[in-house]
């Protein structure tokens, strides 16, 4: 096992333009993905969390429970959506990047939704009577409080991150893995596995862990120095 | 990503098999005639059902499979314009070297399945509706054997590509039909070695199919006709019969004229 | 503009969790007199306060003002101050911003009122990292800039040291004097007596007495009050 992993680093190191290009999409992907849900979920989640109407309480265990969508139904659905034979075919964006970013962003947007309402749930407890007290309410107080705790929100949009970066079935169901188009990490190391060369598909699976720590730790970084300097 | 030299005009979707790719074909193939023509062929590798699938729906542009009776009923119902054969390669039984069920070194497929059966030999089966597991249905077929009365706890469905298939049976030290592409470029054989190769009847032979646009109007027909009145050229063919692994051709080539 | 005082609580009860918190009660606050409410723990008082200001909804009755004034007519102080995580001034300027004050004008307003309590020297300090006196004062500084006709305030010294309970109590003898009315809970004997003009007196949830400080102070009519009093600790 430490020669297939020792191998897989040295062809990973030794790997040409083909997977630099291959990570380069990966992070596309995922980092739009990732953007696109946070623009969506964060104040559907802060919403949730402020408002007050029938039937919420069904609306939050929905959301909790759609963290857990199985990327391949995900994928499924959008194939169906995005499809010549579907609603949406005639946009031909089957098989393309943007269809996998439809896809995860579709993917994470619960993540985000559900990890948000909870900070901003637990945050409004403390913000909620002075911000009424001074007229704030609704729509406002919720952003409010969003914008005040973004440093803990990080945590929801990193959880959307990992979970963009470590799936398969999606993009590779919506993109097809197309070689130099829209093959990912995730899709090529599936490949890899399922044409026997082991040592490849671990060497690219520890750059993608590498990466994605990379990324948790940066993000880490900028949340201490930001609390520091805001309290 | 294909050197600059026809200016690039387009693309076309091209719905084909797990054994094609896997086995680096378009790899070698496509670079040629994208230089040639200035289109970018795009690969999407399914199974051969799920690739006439793919072509039913209209989400590729050509299909270019390899299981002759599928094919011409996609063009019999309308979904595919006309079939042109393309090439031929073969299957070949891989299985453990301690050959449980004495088949190896015959040229005798149909022979060797009985065997196997016989003697309840573990077999991986692709089970995923794509062409080898319906030559394998075939196969099994001329054996006189009903498959799906005679399967038991030897014989495994995994319903998955020939990648994964090869993984299984090595892991399980199973007898498995795979085309000799995949087989060649496949990496984690364990103990697996050729058992059976060589008879006729492991004969694949490949067809290309413009999907229909009469059926699905956005189909990009002239890209589409241009790259099978390539592939079926002498300059395609040549270099379908160029593509080597190890030494070894892979594919050969024999587009009517 | 027309005041907003008097307030009229009318037939104003609070009921939660199955418990009657306050039983239906009828109370009038005027222009002018600084009101303290005492009460022990349990009493009430942050939940009269609360429906004053209408933070509560009563379970029964209404909560009347004189004028449908804009809710910046008033403002409260709570005995934790809650600040956003900005500076010091932006949090001020907030609270200008909610209350519709012209975004020209907002900085201006905003650091006169540093100044009154004394922390333009942290204007652009975090304002969650300043000590628990400073961020009170900045909760006052809050309220100041809004010029409130009433200042709710809910034990706002509970949680301060001496020198910054005197600092606090300063400020709101200066929006006393300003013409605010100042209507305060407080456990503190000393500083009801330093700030008072009347007492009322809640046990349980009801308005046991109500005095001017000086009839209240050494000696509560009530023998409720009275127990209270008694049993508090020595005035500091």
């Amino acid at each position: 096992m430490l020669e297939a992993i020792l191998g897989g680093l040295r062809l990973v190191a030794t790997l040409d333009l083909r997977l630099w290009e291959i990570v380069g999409l990966s992070l596309a992907v995922s980092l739009s993905a990732v953007v696109f849900a946070t623009l969506l979920g964060l104040p559907l989640g802060a919403a949730i969390a402020v408002g007050r109407f029938p039937g919420r309480q069904a609306v939050i265990v929905v959301l909790n429970a759609l963290m857990g969508l199985p990327p391949v139904v995900v994928g499924l659905f959008v194939y169906l959506l995005l499809s010549r034979a579907g609603p949406l075919g005639e946009l031909g964006l089957l098989f393309t990047p943007p269809a996998m970013v439809i896809a995860q962003t579709i993917l994470i947007v619960p993540i985000i939704a559900a990890l948000a309402r909870q900070a901003v749930e637990d945050a409004w407890r403390e913000y909620e009577e002075q911000l009424r007290s001074l007229g704030v309410d609704g729509l406002r107080g919720a952003l409010t409080v969003l914008w005040d705790i973004r440093f803990s929100l990080l945590t929801a949009v990193l959880a959307g991150l990992g979970r963009a970066s470590a799936e398969v079935g999606a993009v590779m169901i919506v993109g097809g893995n197309i070689d130099g188009v829209t093959r990912v990490m995730t899709t090529t190391i599936a490949l890899e596995t399922s044409k026997g060369d082991l040592p490849l598909a671990l060497g690219l699976g520890i750059v993608l862990i590498a990466i994605v720590l990379a990324l948790n730790a940066g993000a880490h970084l900028a949340k201490e120095a930001a609390q520091r300097r805001h309290g | 990503m294909g050197l600059a030299a026809a200016a690039l005009v387009g693309f076309i979707t091209v719905a084909s098999t797990t054994s094609t790719e896997q086995s680096g074909l378009f790899r070698h193939l496509l670079p040629a005639f994208e230089k040639k023509a200035g289109i970018q062929v795009r690969v999407v590798a399914l199974g051969t059902g799920q690739a006439l699938d793919m072509g039913r729906r209209g989400d590729a542009d050509v299909v270019f499979v390899h299981a002759k009776a599928l094919e011409e009923k996609f063009v019999a119902e309308g979904y595919g314009v006309k079939r042109f054969e393309v090439m031929y390669n073969d299957f070949v039984l891989v299985g453990p070297k301690s050959d449980p069920a004495k088949v190896g070194g015959s040229k005798d497929i149909v022979a060797a399945l009985q065997k196997i059966q016989s003697a309840k030999a573990t077999f991986a089966s692709r089970g995923d509706k794509s062409g080898t597991h319906f030559a394998e249905l075939q196969l099994w077929k001329m054996a006189g054997i009903d498959i799906d009365k005679a399967k038991g706890p030897w014989y495994r469905d995994t319903g998955s590509g020939m990648g994964p298939t090869l993984n299984t049976a090595a892991g399980m030290n199973a007898y498995a039909l795979a085309d000799r592409g995949t087989w060649l470029s496949f990496k984690n054989r364990g103990e697996l070695v050729i058992s059976v190769e060589g008879d006729q009847r492991l004969f694949n032979q490949y067809g290309v199919i413009l999907v229909n646009p009469s059926k699905h109007p956005h189909v990009k027909k002239d890209m589409g006709r241009a790259f099978i009145d390539w592939i079926v050229s002498p300059d395609g063919q040549a270099a379908i019969a160029t593509y080597k692994i190890g030494g070894e051709q892979l594919f050969f080539p024999n587009a009517s004229r | 503009m027309s005041a907003i005082l008097p307030l009229r609580l009318q037939g104003v009860s609070f009921a939660a969790g199955g418990r009657m918190i306050i039983p239906p009660l009828d109370l009038t606050l005027e222009a002018g007199a600084s009101t303290i409410i005492l009460g022990a723990n349990g009493a009430g008082k942050s939940v009269l306060m609360r429906l004053m200001h209408g933070l509560l909804a009563p379970s029964t009755g209404r909560v009347v003002w004189s004028t449908d004034g804009p809710r910046r007519r008033q403002a409260m102080v709570f005995q934790r101050p809650v600040m956003l995580r900005r500076s010091a001034l932006a949090n001020v300027v907030y609270a200008l911003d909610a209350a519709g004050v012209p975004v020209g004008q907002q900085a201006r307003l905003a650091r006169e009122a540093l100044q009154e309590v004394g922390l333009s020297h942290v204007a652009g300090r975090a304002a969650r990292v300043l000590s628990g006196g400073e961020q009170q004062r900045l909760a006052l500084a809050r309220a100041w800039a809004l010029h409130p006709e009433v200042l709710f305030l809910d034990e706002p010294t509970a949680n301060l040291d001496p020198g910054a309970t005197r600092e606090i109590e300063a400020i709101i003898k200066a929006f006393d004097v300003a013409g605010t009315k100042i209507v305060m809970s407080t456990h503190n004997l000393g500083q009801a007596r330093r700030l008072g003009d009347e007492v009322i007196f809640l046990h349980q949830g009801r308005v046991a007495e109500r005095a001017p400080i000086d009839r209240f102070f050494p000696q509560p009519a009530s023998p409720e009050a009275a127990a209270f009093v008694k049993g508090e600790l020595p005035w500091d």
